[in-house]
């Protein structure tokens, strides 16, 4: 069966999918409740601060190695929230569906986000849908909340000279599955779409003081680089043996004329913290889910700009990602 | 027998008469920029880049054309995604796309043969672009729908070769060797350089894609250049041999023959492009190359991309460098390309606080 | 300007090939070289170019025992 324009008409037939699909596989007791909002209750007494966020995900193919549209949508708005030191507590998810989408795929992906939230010890208390014309398309919007951590406050503005980065593991898996999935390319990349919740607490709990954090999605870890450069004022120097890749996806990278410094990725995070705590937290998250192959890839110093420290010796500037980062021909 | 270290001290302390290099093909210039290869040499070798970027020495005409294409009832402009962003004079493809226009980027040109089979009512339009390793893939493109019966595939080319271009340049530069592209070679052979290094006596050195060859190669130009003498030199024996790839010679020369051709930056420059022989006009879309009259008369407003393909001027030395041309808002050809002189230079610079740049 | 990596053939069908690439698996036109399963190809825009007749590293050792001194 699939779905169409009767299933967002509002009546009988949107109440069933509501019930057959969503809340038979996201439903909690402020969700079940399906009035017109969510009424909740948040801790703030710690630090007395919330953080709130909102993504849009639009990702074809649906299904890929790794994952689908649903792990990554409550993925993406989690590690956001995480990226300013918020544990993600509510969840919200806008679904736009079109008509020819196969009920079975929509029960996939619904199982799957409630996978995702389930890892990330957070709950969706509101959710919408809607059916347009189309071929079977999907489009998620989700937003979240979460308390700030009381020990963290991480901005780009506290970087100075001499903070370490530390980069959470490969670059460019998402971006090398999409790709290899649209040019029917076989391999066994992955993406890398995950929740970093453990990974950030295991700093977050620990006292360690974390400057800055940044999930690294669109245009790559060049271009979070130089958004952490540009309002911290400092410099960025990173050194290219220190970042790890997998030959496949460098190999993919290769085929395709792209960098995997400009590449995204769905579960990936930078993290700035002083030299004092670099040792620590490396070791951290390190131990922590999705870490394992977390790496000292640079410093912070005086100046501007980022510098790629090259394997043949020579320091070049990293730009941001200008273009649209597709397979190139020359 | 040399070391590398030997070569690279070699380079970095030479202190002869200043030269200039020309490598021709964009990937060198990529790999040059990778390799930090500039920045191992003396100041007194100064490389520059050519023209061998297909992206850079495109016509907005053809843009312009190509546009048209996207825009066409039951239509489909197939393109590599290097040329999304080229400008024409009414725009580029993302504007088109945006306008409505049908375009699908592609990997490979053979993609198109399953779609255009599967669709027979629509005409799949593939924007031809590119140099002598590129061709053939074209050639096989129309063997391939030949022997399918897939009568719905057009070319709108815009095919060049780099030989006359590159004689083009020596014959108003002063350029003291050249670093001839790789993959080009590799189809049209290291003995095609013959007839150009014995006329201008100048060397011409074919290299691979790793510092350490571009640095022999750089070596061994220098080498040349000092005794002035014309020389062909192949370092890439593991994939150029003497005369090239036979099998795909024979397929250009079966559905192409040459044409003159207009080189944004250069001008017009005769038999330096590829066009299909009138036999397979079935599979061609003509267009009228209008360049050659119109471009004594056009206002470039500044941009001098043409002289920076041949070596005349570094990127930063252009009016617009920078200012209105950036590689989000590219004013001429030279900064789309990742690989284009500009972009390359506009990557390697770092911005002052304030405006204006330094390297 | 022209990119174009090496792979290796793991099959052949006809004109076409199946080449890995570290890892990664594509289909490739075989119409322009003479290749068979094992040999290294240097593939182009989804076409083999050429067959790749020594690895890398003997390429340069060779470079560097004919480079004669004198710049």
């Amino acid at each position: 069966m699939r779905i169409n324009m009767t299933h967002g008409s509002g009546g009988i037939s949107t109440r069933d999918l509501i019930k057959d699909v969503f809340a038979k596989k996201l439903g909690n007791n402020i969700l079940n409740r399906m009035e017109d909002a969510a009424v909740l209750q948040m801790d703030l007494k710690s630090s007395g601060r919330m953080a709130y966020t909102t993504d849009s995900f639009v990702v074809t193919p649906l299904f890929f190695k790794g994952g689908d549209i649903g792990r990554l949508a409550v993925c993406g708005t989690v590690n956001d929230l995480l990226s300013m030191g918020a544990i993600p507590k509510y969840l919200s998810a806008g679904f736009i569906i079109e008509e020819g989408l196969p009920v079975a795929d929509l029960e996939n992906i619904v199982s799957s986000m409630a996978e995702a939230l389930k890892e990330s010890g957070a709950m969706l208390v509101a959710a919408d849908t809607k059916v347009i014309e189309g071929r079977g398309g999907l489009y998620i919007n989700t937003s979240g909340i979460g308390t700030v951590h009381e020990s963290v406050q991480p901005s780009a503005y506290n970087l100075e000279a001499g903070d370490a980065i530390l980069l959470t593991g490969t670059l460019g898996d998402h971006h090398a599955c999409i790709l290899s999935h649209r040019m029917e390319i076989e391999n066994n990349i992955a993406s890398d779409v995950a929740p970093l919740v453990a990974l950030c607490r295991a700093l977050f709990d620990h006292g360690i003081r974390v400057k800055a954090i940044r999930d690294i999605t669109r245009g790559g870890l060049a271009t979070v680089l130089n958004e952490l450069s540009e309002a911290s004022g400092c410099a960025i120097h990173i050194h290219q043996e220190s970042i790890p890749v997998r030959e496949d996806v460098a190999s993919l990278c290769g085929i395709l004329g792209l960098d995997p410094l400009y590449m995204g990725n769905e579960g990936k995070m930078v993290i700035c913290v002083s030299q004092n705590d670099v040792k620590k937290a490396l070791e951290l998250i390190q131990h922590a889910a999705y870490g394992k192959r977390s790496q000292i890839i640079g410093q912070c110093r005086e100046g501007q700009g980022v510098f790629l420290n090259t394997t043949s010796g020579v320091s070049r500037v990293l730009h941001a990602l200008y273009g649209e980062g597709l397979p190139r021909i020359c | 027998m040399r070391t590398l270290e030997e070569i690279r001290q070699a380079l970095a302390g030479y202190n002869g008469r200043p030269l200039k290099i020309m490598e021709v093909c964009g990937t060198h210039t990529s790999a040059i920029i990778k390799g930090g290869i500039r920045e191992m040499l003396s100041p007194k070798i100064r490389l520059v880049s050519g023209p061998g970027c297909p992206v850079c020495v495109t016509s907005p005409y053809y843009m312009d054309e190509a546009c048209s294409y996207a825009l066409k009832p039951d239509h489909v402009l197939v393109t590599f995604s290097d040329m999304m962003k080229v400008p024409g004079l009414k725009g580029n493809l993302y504007d088109a796309r945006a306008s409505g226009g049908r375009i699908e980027m592609v990997y490979s040109p053979l993609t198109i043969l399953d779609r255009a089979a599967k669709n027979p009512d629509t005409t799949y339009v593939m924007a031809a672009v590119g140099f002598e390793t590129t061709a053939p893939v074209y050639a096989i493109l129309l063997d391939e729908a030949e022997k399918r019966g897939i009568g719905n595939i057009r070319l709108l080319t815009a095919i060049k070769t780099i030989l006359p271009a590159m004689e083009s340049i020596l014959e108003s530069e002063e350029i003291d060797g050249f670093i001839c592209p790789g993959h080009v070679s590799a189809i049209i052979g290291a003995r095609a350089y013959e007839p150009l290094a014995a006329r201008f006596d100048k060397p011409f050195v074919i290299a691979g894609f790793d510092a350490e060859n571009l640095l022999a190669a750089i070596y061994e130009i220098v080498r040349w250049a000092k005794a002035e003498a014309g020389e062909v030199k192949n370092l890439y024996t593991s994939i150029v041999s003497p005369d090239g790839n036979g099998k795909a010679k024979l397929l250009l020369d079966k559905y192409f023959m040459p044409c003159d051709c207009y080189w944004r930056g250069l001008g017009a420059i005769p038999a330096s492009g590829l066009k299909l022989r009138p036999e397979y006009e079935r599979f061609d879309v003509k267009w009228t190359d209008k360049e050659a009259a119109e471009a004594a008369s056009q206002n470039t407003m500044g941009c001098r991309c043409g002289d920076v393909i041949k070596g005349r001027i570094n990127p930063d030395q252009c009016p617009l460098f920078g200012g209105v041309c950036t590689p989000q808002n590219p004013f001429g050809a030279c900064m789309v390309s990742q690989e284009g002189a500009c972009g390359v230079w506009f990557s390697n610079m770092i911005r002052k606080k304030g405006g204006g740049y330094e390297n | 300007m022209c990119i174009a990596i090496p792979g290796k053939v793991i099959e052949t069908e006809e004109n076409t090939a199946k080449v890995d690439f570290k890892g990664n698996a594509m289909k490739v036109n075989l119409g322009l070289v003479d290749a068979k399963a094992g040999d290294y190809v240097l593939v182009h825009a989804g076409c083999a170019i050429e067959v790749i007749r020594k690895d890398q590293a003997e390429e340069l050792m060779e470079i560097l025992s004919e480079l004669e001194s004198g710049i």
